[in-house]
């Protein structure tokens, strides 16, 4: 296979998921000082950081130099909202996504047109890292909007010569229509969408299994070995997971090969180290941390050491693919205290958010994750105060109305309020335990019965 | 002239109305009369009691929110057409019922309404322009006693 650099430059060989090491730490710190010079030159906010630390962009003269740099956070995005971390003027933007930050305000991210390249590119190799290939139809069943994952899919399953079907999230009865017609060979989606999909396909009478998809493309949401089994079992299909956000570019970021033993990460565009998450001390390969990403190739909106919060860990050793690029291990849970529904980041500080603007004080409340035919579901009990507390039902269904509206405005995300008497809610000693995340527990006892079959890989 | 009731607000779950009965039942408390007024999501227990300072202590101390609501107890004919008359007398005036329940007690042919009025000044002087008997709480705990 012949590979094209966005921007011209010809690898002879094959995409630069095969390159030797050496050669790839070459163009890492390559592009690294470029980077961090572009950000400098760019960006007021990382300027006066660098500078507070008397560190300046040619002191990068290795790969190692970068545990100087400081690192970037969700606040720094969030405090320089909305495009206070551009280094490119807004005429060079082609696009801007957006995703949902801490509290009420999103987080924007932007892309120059070589971005987008660089994107297409990234999701071209993780589509061929999971078999697709040209002669693929590609259902695409993430959502196109502001989040990431409905365009970043579609633009790299064109580029890969694909046919693309982009249908959106949702609407599943069209879904499961359009994957029986239309012959559908792989599909993209949240993994919890594809279980929902099965089991609707069920009552339909759509047998999955018999129908020629042959692939699942799953992120945006952490899920579990056993659900993989089940999803490959039902479905009868090999599901891959990719990782990515939309910080550092959206999907595309890391890719499972077939031997499904941690994701690659395209190494060339995005230099991943794991830290400890209390020290900020660069941990070993092989140790698990917190995933800090530095984006080496981003024009528009370059994230030097940014925290994801995703806890990992990194595995340098050859894999049977022959892929050279490093791999972390599938991400499980996180350093702080987000979680991912439905494919959306909620913050438990949005919801705190919301219940402080309707009520005037904030309540006590507890968040319950579960997963309901498939399809995650969230649940916020709010304890009813005496502020609030009125005799006439009238008054409590408004204020519940209230508390469902403004949940939904700010988190863009159907949910359920449930009014709980006081002090039902459970107080812990030192943090309060906000979020109950029943999901992985109902997924293990559902599908503990499934049977083990060893499918090929490894 | 108006009494005091107690609301709670109880969860929509099986033995929510146990607990707040059996504090009030330990201090010897006696309920007068309540009502349970429910939604899909929750009920509110709505309470007139012997004492209802003691039992607002009570009920707060064993974690419970309780609102006290001054609501109008009035006492008629139990008879066809009693209430009826009753509700006359608030037709085209500026106050409003905002909900209400009535019981029975030991004296023959005579029933006690209890209304919340979102104007409960305006009511009492209409219902007692009409010859009304408007109780106090201690009245409303001696006619149930009797």
């Amino acid at each position: 296979m012949k590979w094209e650099e966005p921007g011209g430059t010809f690898h002879a060989a094959s995409a630069p998921d095969y390159i030797p090491r050496p050669q790839m730490r070459e163009l890492q710190l390559a592009r690294l000082r470029a980077v961090v010079r572009r950000a400098y030159d760019h960006v007021r906010h990382f300027r006066e950081r660098l500078d507070a630390r008397g560190f300046t962009p040619p002191d990068v003269r290795t790969l190692e130099d970068i545990a100087h740099l400081p690192f970037t956070t969700k606040a720094d995005l969030r405090d320089t909202y909305p495009f206070g971390l551009f280094a490119s003027p807004m005429s060079d933007v082609v696009r801007l996504h957006a995703s949902s930050g801490t509290t009420g305000k999103p987080i924007v991210v932007a892309y120059t047109q070589q971005d987008l390249e660089v994107w297409t590119s990234v999701m071209v190799r993780a589509f061929a890292a999971c078999g697709l290939t040209h002669g693929d139809i590609v259902q695409n069943a993430y959502g196109y909007g502001l989040f990431t994952g409905g365009l970043g899919a579609h633009y790299g399953a064109e580029a890969l010569g694909a046919t693309v079907i982009p249908v959106s999230g949702g609407n599943t009865d069209r879904q499961i229509m359009v994957l029986k017609d239309f012959n559908v060979t792989a599909i993209c989606c949240t993994p919890s969408y594809f279980i929902h999909l099965l089991e609707r396909a069920g009552e339909l009478g759509v047998n999955i299994r018999e129908l020629p998809l042959r692939v699942g493309v799953f992120g945006a949401e952490p899920w579990t070995e056993s659900m993989r089994r089940h999803i490959e079992i039902e479905g009868g299909i090999q599901a891959f997971d990719i990782y990515g956000l939309s910080e550092i570019i959206g999907p595309g970021v890391s890719i499972e090969c077939p031997y499904h033993d941690g994701l690659h990460v395209f190494e060339d565009h995005f230099y991943p180290e794991v830290i400890d998450p209390e020290s900020g001390r660069v941990l070993a390969d092989g140790e698990e941390g917190e995933l800090v990403l530095t984006t080496l190739s981003k024009q528009a909106m370059p994230m030097i050491r940014y925290r994801t919060r995703d806890i990992t860990a990194l595995a340098s050793g050859p894999c049977p693919c022959g892929r050279t690029v490093r791999r972390i291990a599938r991400i499980g849970r996180r350093s702080d205290d987000m979680f991912i529904i439905r494919g959306i980041n909620v913050f438990p500080s949005q919801i705190e958010t919301a219940l402080l603007a309707v009520e005037g004080t904030l309540p006590h409340y507890q968040i319950i994750l579960t997963r309901v035919r498939g399809l995650d579901a969230m649940e916020v009990q709010v304890e009813v105060t005496p502020e609030v507390f009125s005799d006439k039902i009238g008054a409590l269904e408004t204020l519940h109305d209230r508390l469902l509206y403004a949940l939904d405005q700010t988190l863009g995300l159907r949910v359920e309020v449930t009014l709980v008497a006081p002090r039902s809610i459970q107080r812990s000693e030192g943090k309060a335990k906000r979020v109950i995340d029943r999901r992985n527990l109902s997924s293990e006892a559902r599908h503990e019965d499934s049977p083990t079959i060893a499918l090929p890989r490894k | 002239m108006k009494i005091h009731q107690l609301s709670l607000f109880l969860e929509n779950k099986p033995g929510q109305m146990t607990e707040p009965c059996r504090v009030l039942a330990r201090a010897g408390i006696d309920i007068r009369t309540l009502t349970l007024a429910d939604t899909q999501r929750f009920g509110i227990l709505r309470l007139i009691v012997s004492d209802w300072q003691q039992a607002r202590g009570l009920l707060e101390d064993a974690g419970y929110v309780v609102n006290i609501t001054e609501v109008v107890a009035v006492e008629v004919a139990d008879r066809p057409g009693g209430l009826a008359g009753l509700l006359d007398l608030f037709e085209g005036s500026d106050v409003n019922i905002e909900y209400m329940y009535a019981f029975t007690f030991g004296r023959e042919g005579r029933a006690v309404l209890i209304f919340r009025f979102d104007n409960p000044d305006g009511a009492i002087e209409r219902l007692r322009a009409a010859g009304l008997n408007v109780l106090a709480d201690v009245e409303v705990y001696h006619r149930i006693a009797v």
